[in-house]
């Protein structure tokens, strides 16, 4: 215990400062840019993200328990499966499909492929 | 009268010579084993030794023989379609019929047969391997093991209860939607998956922990057998992959019977998402299917080399890096959907690359074998044959992974020979080569290895004659899930034909092989009925319900060949300790009745049983929740009654 209290929780400050960066630039980002909107979006989820691997590492201890190697290794391969299904569907499935009706080309892509 | 009605036109499949002949023989079956249970008294010693047992071993046994039953199911279903495709105009089967029959028989194949019978051998295996007494979670293990036995037998009673699925094992929408596939047939084919599909998430988690946390002192990651690393990545993919397959089927399910629009062609459904998401699943299902048979083949090899495993790191990375792969390369099923130039390139190289960690392996058998003193008893045949027959399979997958030549390959027989030629000399090899190997260990006797090797020579040359031919089909236009063929495509059809005929010998003699191996094989004295180096080869034959009266140490890879070295073994009379031991449970066997109530149930989409079986499940879940049943010891005494007398034909 004694060593553990005398240490300086490096961990905890720079994870503690890193938070509340991010958040500020994520606020910041929402609501003082004038980025457009898709921006906005994408650089809130890349904020979150990283702030989510914050929280893991450095206050759940993701790594530190005996078998935090194989915790690490779990969630990472979970997070990539997660995108890959997530954005690996929107991108492939996203070709000439639409649900405007109006005639316009797209429309016609999307029948001539459901000849296949 | 109703109800008469009801029965006679939607309930019973009629008006078929075939299924009134199969209706036929499933009563008699049931009734016969029946009476004989009744007769010799046999139905207490059916629920407490089987149906009620929570043992790795009896539950991989289960596991095997109704894998087995299957693969003859899936083996009638392949004949009947050659007899059909044998000669042009044939009146064999009807296209409807053809269509059920080409669903079930791929449905079987790999969901019923392939992954029962490798989880059969994990299960038989993995906690011998590790130096485990049993799985992580034993009970949990009996629920897998009934979820897909009930599954099985869902899906199994529609061809003669309402039908069968008609829409392939891919069930692509819009086709197998409630539009162009009204009534139960497509339902069952949705339930018999996702129920046995629990079971398997629940295996597969049940193996990670087991395989994380309950291996023998000293046996570090590093020093396991390479089945169990195979293993241990098979039950990754699944954990990560079934889940999508559940959801997907849950929304077909919720589309069909509840009239939402996911995959519909109106209400702005997306029926293409169905062939994305089944993919998804898909290819990481094609490798955890194959992954264990590798594992199979190398320890097999190693042992009739005689040899340490040749590259065993560069086994597990490759494995890791396939277990990453396997999951980005699905596009490849429908590179023909119309995606852009971008999506199928990146699918394409994506494909190829996987094929490097696969070559990888092929590399590390060869290396096993070189300078080896190779003994060629059955298994070490079923490796030998695989390598050659697994790389055609491969090089053909390479070649119809380049999208732009695959808008000429798919769905043609090319491809049905490409598949067959990775799952049967990938996946059955496997299955037979660890069968035949392990069986000395499973049942205290080894199979004959004569009769072995005419089925084996049988199996594999007709194997060989029934699927090359199909590659040249398909470049000569032949399509797959025709149920007619044309004139010029004969002369090949009949080859193929009779190598079907070819390969149900080999299969006829390998069961027959069983039943002779059981009559009149020499028992075995020693558990180390091949000079083994695994650990599993360390316990006594017939293993002990507990495997393992005392746990040795592990100072290295292939401990039992160390152990054998310096003499030790697993029944340390000074160091034995009361061992705990899980109690039997007739709730896994019962909540999934109920859930196989359930299912049917909602195949007919009779909601109130339906709801009705579902409480019945919660209440079986209740029951175990408040289950205080912690197991019970097995004293100093009985193992030591239990060891001299396993262990009396040794000295
Ligand atoms: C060397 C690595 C492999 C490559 C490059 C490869 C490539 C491919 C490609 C591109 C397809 C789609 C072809 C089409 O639909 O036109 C395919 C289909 C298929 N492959 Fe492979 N494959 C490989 C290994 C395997 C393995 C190991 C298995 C299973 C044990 C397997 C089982 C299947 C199955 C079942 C299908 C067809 C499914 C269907 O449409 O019904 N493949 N493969
Ligand atoms: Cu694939």
């Amino acid at each position: 215990m004694s060593e553990l209290t005398k240490r300086v929780p490096k961990q905890h400050i720079v994870g503690f400062i890193g938070s509340i960066v991010l958040t500020v630039l994520a606020a910041w980002t929402a609501v003082g840019s004038n980025l457009p909107v898709p921006w906005i979006i994408t650089a809130i989820m890349v904020l979150a993200v990283i702030q989510a691997f914050i929280q893991l590492f450095m206050f759940m201890h993701m790594t530190e328990t005996d078998s935090g190697k194989i915790q690490a290794g779990n969630m990472l391969y979970g997070f990539f499966i997660a995108v890959v299904i997530v954005a690996g569907s929107i991108w492939t499935m996203s070709f000439g499909y639409t649900h405007d009706h109006g005639g316009n080309s797209d429309t016609e892509q999307h029948e001539e492929h459901m000849d296949h | 009268m109703d109800l008469l009605n009801f029965l006679l036109e939607d309930f019973f499949v009629t008006g078929q010579p075939l299924i009134y002949g199969a209706m036929v023989s499933i009563v008699l079956v049931s009734f016969a084993i029946v009476f004989v249970l009744t007769y010799f008294k046999k139905w207490g010693w059916l629920w407490r030794e089987w149906l009620t047992t929570v043992d790795h071993k009896k539950i991989g046994i289960m596991y095997i023989i109704a894998a087995l039953a299957m693969l003859f199911r899936g083996g009638v279903d392949a004949l009947m379609m050659r007899v059909q495709l044998t000669l042009p105009g044939m009146e064999f089967l009807d296209s409807q019929h053809y269509n059920e029959i080409f669903t079930t028989h791929g449905t079987i194949m790999i969901i019923f047969m392939a992954m029962p019978f490798l989880i059969g051998l994990m299960n038989y295996i993995v906690p011998l391997q590790i130096g485990a007494r049993d799985v992580a979670f034993p009970f949990l293990n009996a629920l897998s093991f009934w979820s897909f036995a009930f599954g099985a037998l869902l899906f199994n009673i529609s061809f003669v209860i309402g039908g069968s699925p008609d829409a392939g094992w891919t069930s692509y929408t819009p086709m197998a939607g409630a539009n162009l596939n009204p009534g139960p047939a497509q339902n069952y084919y949705l339930m018999g998956l996702q129920v046995s599909g629990i079971g398997t998430l629940a295996t597969g988690i049940n193996f990670i922990v087991t395989i994380l946390k309950m291996r023998a002192p000293g046996m570090h990651m590093m020093r396991m057998p390479i089945f169990t690393w195979s293993t241990l990545i098979t039950s990754i993919i699944i954990v990560f992959a079934f889940p999508i397959l559940t959801v997907a089927l849950a929304l077909m399910t919720i589309d069909r019977i509840f009239g939402s629009h996911f995959f519909t062609l109106t209400g702005e459904g997306m029926p293409m998402m169905w062939a994305n998401l089944f993919w998804l699943w898909g290819h990481p299902e094609v490798y955890i299917v194959i992954l264990p048979a590798f594992g199979i083949f190398s320890e097999i090899i190693s042992t009739f080399a005689r040899k340490q495993l040749f590259g065993y790191k560069a086994m597990v990375y490759s494995m890791v890096v396939i277990a990453a792969l396997s999951f980005v390369v699905w596009v490849h099923h429908f590179f023909t959907m119309g995606a852009g130039g971008a999506v199928n390139s990146f699918f394409s190289i994506t494909t190829m690359l996987i094929a490097v960690p696969t070559g990888v392996k092929i590399f590390n058998w060869l290396g096993t074998m070189y300078k080896g003193r190779i003994r060629f008893d059955t298994p070490m045949l079923w490796s030998l044959a695989f390598i050659p027959c697994f790389v055609i399979g491969g090089v053909t997958g390479v070649m119809l992974a380049m999208a732009a030549a695959d808008y000429q390959y798919h769905n043609t027989y090319f491809l049905v020979a490409h598949f067959h030629y990775v799952l049967i000399a990938g996946t059955v090899f496997g299955c037979f080569a660890g069968l035949t190997y392990w069986y000395p260990k499973m049942f205290g006797h080894k199979l004959n290895e004569k009769i072995g090797k005419i089925s084996f020579w049988f199996f594999v040359i007709g194997f060989n004659i029934c699927f090359f031919p199909m590659y040249f089909l398909g470049l000569a236009g032949m399509p797959r899930r025709t149920y007619t063929i044309e004139p010029e495509w004969m002369p090949l059809n009949v080859t193929a034909s009779i190598g079907a005929v070819l390969m149900a010998i080999g299969f006829v003699i390998f069961v027959y092989n069983i039943y002779y191996s059981f009559r009149y094989s020499k028992r075995e004295t020693t558990g180390d009925a091949w000079d083994g180096r695994a650990l599993e080869w360390a316990t006594t034959t017939p293993v002990p319900f507990y495997n393992f009266a005392t746990l040795p140490h592990i100072d290295g890879s292939e401990a039992f060949w160390r152990l054998k070295e310096r003499g030790g073994s697993t029944y340390e009379t000074d160091k034995l300790k009361p061992i705990h031991m899980p109690s039997d449970s007739g709730v896994p066997f019962i909540m999934m009745a109920l859930m196989f109530v359930a299912s049917f149930a909602l195949v007919w989409e009779w909601i109130t049983l339906a709801i009705v079986g579902l409480i019945g499940v919660i209440v079986c879940m209740v029951i175990r929740s408040f289950d205080y049943d912690d197991g019970f010891y097995v004293s100093v005494d009985e193992i030591k009654r239990t060891e001299e007398k396993a262990r009396e034909g040794e000295q």
